[in-house]
């Protein structure tokens, strides 16, 4: 397995508390407010899946973990460690303990795929180039890419090569912490449970704790230890928390409280009526009349909040 | 509703004239904080760009190419430029010199011209467009695929690896690609001079030589070096902040070269005027009259 040899001598100590603690944690964009009061502990070697409609703020959260998003109030700690306390130089440091898969990889466009994979190495690390060159083979090797792959550029991928080739990357440290942002969105169903088994298999390396933000109830399904469900702050009252679920995902599929099962069984429920209602008052108040059959009957939203699971 | 509780509003539920005047006035002043803030975001990031040239070294293998892509690709299109603006020197030149029977002279205002003001200037703005847009909308399309967040996810700073290069480029090339414009003009001034318009080469180069001396050349290199650090620093700030989506691209790329544009006229006049104290300082006598 590549591991840089300061990857493993800071593996000898384990953290006393939770490997990361977010703490009360608020983020507003202008007036807009995304997150709020968020706090979640994750212990060490957890595979946290955080699952949530579009818009819920779970890049937001996801980004913030890493410091690439500075919260508006709250604490992200990692390791003990307050990521606000740290200047540039000490976050960057901390940063190669973290890896991040980005939704649509976000591979250095104008690098080949070999260097892109090389980068944190060489960044970060002397290692000779022969072994740099070792190590980025071991990478691909691991998440399943031909070596034919290396002297070409992202672009000549398919998605589902350019996901593999962002995890070998992320890899490349030996990092404690994983961080996946929508790791099967815009796959195929096959290719999806492909990245699903390597996150599996990431979990299984020593000592890795994961976070998967997704809407791919298969993923949760497959992945995670534990699920957190954010819910988006304009469908809550001021008062109401915005981490909606807590538990496993077998709990999550057990849970009756109608948000929870309107996500899980992907119905669009009262959203289509609102939907109708924003395309009738765009049309001058003409109601668009779909046909009884095309929709699911709109969840009763009535008694939210009266669920345990929140 | 809470929109009514604006400032803006309230003042509009006065009403008449004195309601209009304080929205002014309010737009006003909004307008000038956000020209603060942009000039102070602007500043802040040239701080950071100078502070990682001293702070580590470049790597050859990330430098050269946004050398290569600088320099090399604009050599054209500079030289281009520079022999037809001496060109076209000489044709608006020629009837008014001809008039006064000082046509001889052609070589002294044509080269005089180029290497202070229009050498600089218009490889400036030609490079503004061609290296300016592309290098907000390469670092722009790098900001909406969550490739500079990658750069920093990985410990990495953006600036060091994206922006350094392309300004020490910026900062080295523009200059050295302003020598060849001038070069190409007074090469393109002399062309239709004397070829074309059958100026006597001998009166045409002693005219030349004697009425623009190196303070001229060093004149306008030192603008174009300020040239160059403007159109790297605004056209990189823009890509930076880009808004995202293809359209946020395009407007990165059209406002770097517009903001360069601007930049690079208001430079040229400050510069202009900062540059004849100098010569003044040096040379007390004043400049040499051409007529």
């Amino acid at each position: 397995m590549p591991a840089a040899a300061t990857a493993t001598s800071r593996r000898t100590t384990e953290p006393a508390g939770p490997l990361l603690r977010v703490d009360a944690l608020q983020v507003r964009f202008g007036s807009q407010e995304v997150l709020r009061d968020i706090s979640i502990d994750l212990e060490a070697g957890q595979t946290l899946v955080v699952l949530g409609e579009s818009g819920c703020g779970k890049t937001v959260l996801l980004k913030t973990m890493i410091g690439l998003i500075r919260p508006t109030s709250g604490d992200v700690r990692f390791d003990g460690t307050s990521l606000a306390s740290l200047n540039d130089r000490a976050l960057a440091h901390l940063r190669t303990r973290y890896g991040f898969v980005f939704q649509g990889a976000a591979l250095f466009d104008s690098f080949t795929i070999f260097d892109n994979i090389a980068f944190p190495l060489r960044e970060h690390t002397r290692i000779p180039e022969a072994e740099v060159r070792s190590i980025v083979e071991s990478l691909v090797d691991e998440v399943g890419l031909p070596r034919s792959v290396l002297p070409k550029k992202p672009v000549q991928l398919s998605g589902g090569m350019r996901k593999r080739a962002g995890l070998a990357r992320a890899l490349s440290l030996d990092p404690q912490l994983m961080l996946y942002d929508e790791p099967t969105t815009g796959l195929d169903p096959i290719m999806s449970d492909v990245i699903n088994e390597l996150i599996l298999r990431v979990r299984n390396r020593p000592h890795v704790t994961s976070v998967v933000v997704t809407h791919d109830m298969h993923t949760a399904r497959k992945v995670a230890d534990r699920v957190i469900m954010l819910y988006p702050l304009f469908r809550l009252r001021p008062d109401e928390p915005q981490i909606v679920f807590d538990g496993t995902a077998d709990e999550l599929d057990r849970s009756t409280d109608p948000r929870i099962r309107q996500f899980v069984e992907g119905r669009a429920g009262a959203r289509l009526m609102e939907l109708r209602e924003e395309q009738a008052r765009a049309n001058g108040g003409t109601t668009i009349d779909d046909g009884p059959a095309a929709i699911d009957p709109p969840v009763d939203d009535s008694d939210y909040g009266n669920e345990d699971d929140a | 509703m809470a929109s009514n509780d604006t400032p803006t509003n309230a003042s509009s539920s006065t009403g008449g004239v004195a309601g209009w005047f304080i929205d002014q006035v309010a737009n006003l002043g909004q307008f000038a904080i956000a020209w603060v803030i942009g000039v102070g975001d602007v500043a802040v990031f040239a701080l950071q760009t100078i502070g990682w040239i001293f702070a580590r070294r470049q790597r050859r293998d990330v430098l050269l190419p946004n050398f290569y892509q600088i320099g090399v690709m604009s050599l054209p299109v500079v030289a281009l430029t520079g022999l037809f603006i001496g060109m076209v020197l000489a044709v608006q030149s020629y009837a008014q010199f001809k008039a006064l029977g000082l046509e001889t002279r052609l070589g002294s205002v044509i080269n005089l011209s180029l290497v202070r003001e229009l050498g600089p200037v218009l490889a400036a703005t030609m490079l503004a467009g061609r290296i300016g847009s592309a290098m907000a909308a390469e670092l722009g399309t790098m900001r909406v695929t969550e490739q500079i967040d990658a750069l920093e996810s990985m410990g990495a700073n953006p600036i060091y690896y994206l922006v350094v290069p392309r300004f020490l480029g910026c900062l080295v090339l523009i200059p050295s690609l302003t020598v060849m414009a001038d070069f190409m003009g007074v090469l393109g001034g002399y062309f239709y001079s004397h070829v074309l318009l059958g100026i006597d080469y001998h009166h045409y180069w002693a005219n030349s030589r004697e009425y623009v001396d190196v303070f001229d050349f060093l004149m306008g290199i030192f603008k174009s070096l300020s040239f160059g650090a403007a159109i790297a620093l605004v056209s990189c700030h823009h890509g930076f902040h880009c808004e995202p989506g293809a359209e946020g691209v395009g407007r990165a790329a059209t406002n770097a070269f517009v903001h360069s544009f601007v930049m690079i006229l208001v430079l040229d006049l400050f510069l202009g005027i900062w540059l004849n104290n100098v010569h003044d300082f040096f040379r007390p006598e004043g400049p040499r009259k051409l007529l």
